[in-house]
């Protein structure tokens, strides 16, 4: 078992240096999304000056909620892609058949190079937008070191819900031979009920029901509430608790749908 | 020298282009599948753009003195000028790539302008489902608009400079990757930035904002201007009325500007040699 751990831990290092190579991609991403940042902060400065408790959310909230978006965006690789972008490109080459007879699952091996990916795109592409949001827009930190730790935890549930995700679609693959199409459709869905496009807070009625209850909640809408210190005592392990419950759930389906795929599919030569 | 050797016409270039680009669909017909969820996961991305909007106009009644009819006038004729820019030219941004994998010189050799060869490859229709949900929005703003013959001029230049205004912009933020070929980024924050401040009033953002807007990344004539004088407004940051009809002018200027830069560009490019 702890060899097996050490393996998935070089797996991630190894992406985390992958991705650490493009530095001039990192800095251009960053001022990408700090202008975003920017923009965003003003949209929703209007809306908050023209109704001042919005989604129970004030302005200061609100303009968090912004810069913490663009900080876990490619944390969480809302628009697809990270390692299972190399999962899908394989499937369609057929290299893929190589990661199927490794000894190790497809899935812990994905998931960690993904992991390792998400700590890369967490510690430039998140951390950098965060302090300019705080030094020009005063966004709010946490209130207590517990919401700091349960946001930590929040943030790498958020990265394997939307890594499960990402691996379903990458898997389409395995039937369609191009994932692109699935990807894109599947990346709106993120979009919008990630609450990326709008605090989900802001959704009426039984559209803020069901947003709330999908998977996509767990990529930005949680983490965010707990930063901003909504979720508190018990309410925060419930909070947690549906983070997880997606993450077991939905690992399950990826492993559901390689032992499918194996059995049922054809490996492209050539 | 990629262009020396071309003395065709300007509707030649454009049979070229769109003999490439009929290539391309076919190619991208070989997965229909995935063809067809790109055109409506792209129309998605958009229509669910706009149901945020809406969603926000639920808590307001008017976002910085715009009502929702004036702010889906300004996203429809922003999103639809984008989607016809995109569709023609969306390729260009991918010139760091073929850099890379030295395509670009490939395509050097042949008897066709660079431009056009980089701008139609792998043409895809995939923009259709943004068109046809920007032209609804747009068809929708437009019954609420009091129209004059003068103010029809105004909202067909409106479209077409917009679209070139985007042209340049895309093209133009492109070249970056001429020097530096893995900060594609770095031009989306004019790029796509630009597309998304045009869906909201900008009288959101302080003057300095709407003056680089206005100067600097030309975004602002793209559709602020030109709806401002459909919707009959004055200009909420008292800027004169003259610049709500320049909106040609910036087009033609932003286009005349990526042109010079695309030129500098390949004239410095130097091939990976891989």
């Amino acid at each position: 078992m702890t060899g097996g751990g050490t393996l998935h831990l070089a797996v991630a290092t190894r992406a985390f240096r992958r991705y650490s190579t493009y530095r001039a991609a990192t800095l251009a991403g960053i001022f990408t999304n700090s202008v975003f940042g920017v923009i965003y902060s003003y949209v929703y400065l209007a809306l908050w000056r023209a109704n001042e408790t919005a989604g129970g959310y004030d302005a200061q909230d609100a303009v968090t909620y912004v810069w913490l978006g663009q900080a876990l965006l490619m944390t969480i690789a809302l628009w697809g892609g990270g390692t299972t972008d190399d999962l899908a490109e394989r499937i369609r080459t057929g290299d893929v058949a190589i990661d199927l007879y490794r000894p190790v699952g497809l899935v812990g091996w994905y998931l960690a190079s993904d992991l390792g990916r998400a700590a890369y795109h967490l510690l430039t592409r998140g951390l950098a937008p965060t302090v300019i949001g705080f030094v020009v827009f005063g966004i709010a930190l946490p209130d207590s070191p517990v919401a700091a730790a349960a946001f930590a935890v929040s943030v790498v549930l958020a990265v394997v819900v939307s890594f499960t995700i990402r691996f379903l679609v990458a898997s389409t693959a395995f039937w369609l031979l191009d994932q692109s199409g699935v990807k894109v459709m599947s990346g709106a869905f993120a979009i919008f009920f990630s609450g990326m496009m709008l605090p989900l807070v802001l959704f009426p009625g039984w559209l803020g029901t069901v947003a709330n209850g999908l998977p996509w909640a767990s990529y930005l809408q949680v983490p965010a509430d707990i930063w901003l210190g909504k979720h508190l005592g018990a309410d925060l392990l419930v909070a947690l608790g549906f983070q997880l419950g997606w993450a077991v759930l939905l690992l399950a389906a990826c492993r559901g749908v390689v032992r499918l795929a194996t059995r049922k599919v054809v490996v492209q030569g050539g | 020298m990629a262009d020396a050797p071309s003395v065709a016409s300007p509707a030649q270039h454009l049979r070229t282009y769109g003999q490439i680009a009929w290539l391309w669909i076919r190619a991208a017909w070989q997965y229909p599948t995935s063809f067809v969820l790109l055109a409506v996961g792209n129309g998605l991305i958009t229509g669910l753009d706009f149901v945020g909007l809406w969603i926000m106009f639920a808590h307001l009644r008017d976002l910085a003195g715009f009502s929702l009819h004036e702010v889906a006038l300004l996203y429809g004729s922003a999103s639809l000028a984008l989607a016809l820019a995109d569709t023609a030219i969306g390729s260009v941004e991918r010139i760091g790539t073929y850099i890379r994998t030295g395509r670009l010189d490939q395509m050097m050799t042949k008897p066709v302008p660079l431009l056009v060869q980089v701008c139609a490859d792998q043409f895809t229709l995939r923009r259709l489902g943004r068109l046809t949900q920007a032209a609804v929005v747009f068809g929708w703003a437009c019954s609420f608009v009091d129209w004059t013959p003068l103010r029809v001029v105004v909202a067909v230049s409106m479209l077409l400079s917009g679209a070139l205004v985007f042209f340049g912009l895309f093209v133009g933020f492109s070249c970056i990757q001429f020097w530096t070929t893995d900060a594609t980024e770095f031009a989306n924050a004019f790029t796509y930035g630009g597309a998304t401040v045009t869906q909201y009033p900008l009288s959101i953002f302080p003057r300095e904002v709407l003056v680089g807007l206005t100067f600097v990344v030309p975004v602002a004539f793209v559709n602020w201007y030109p709806c401002l004088y459909l919707l009959g407004r004055t200009d909420p940051f008292g800027l004169p009325q003259a610049l709500q009809f320049a909106s040609p002018v910036a087009g033609a200027l932003t286009m005349g500007a990526a042109l010079l830069v695309w030129r500098t560009g390949v004239r410095h490019y130097t091939s990976t040699g891989s």
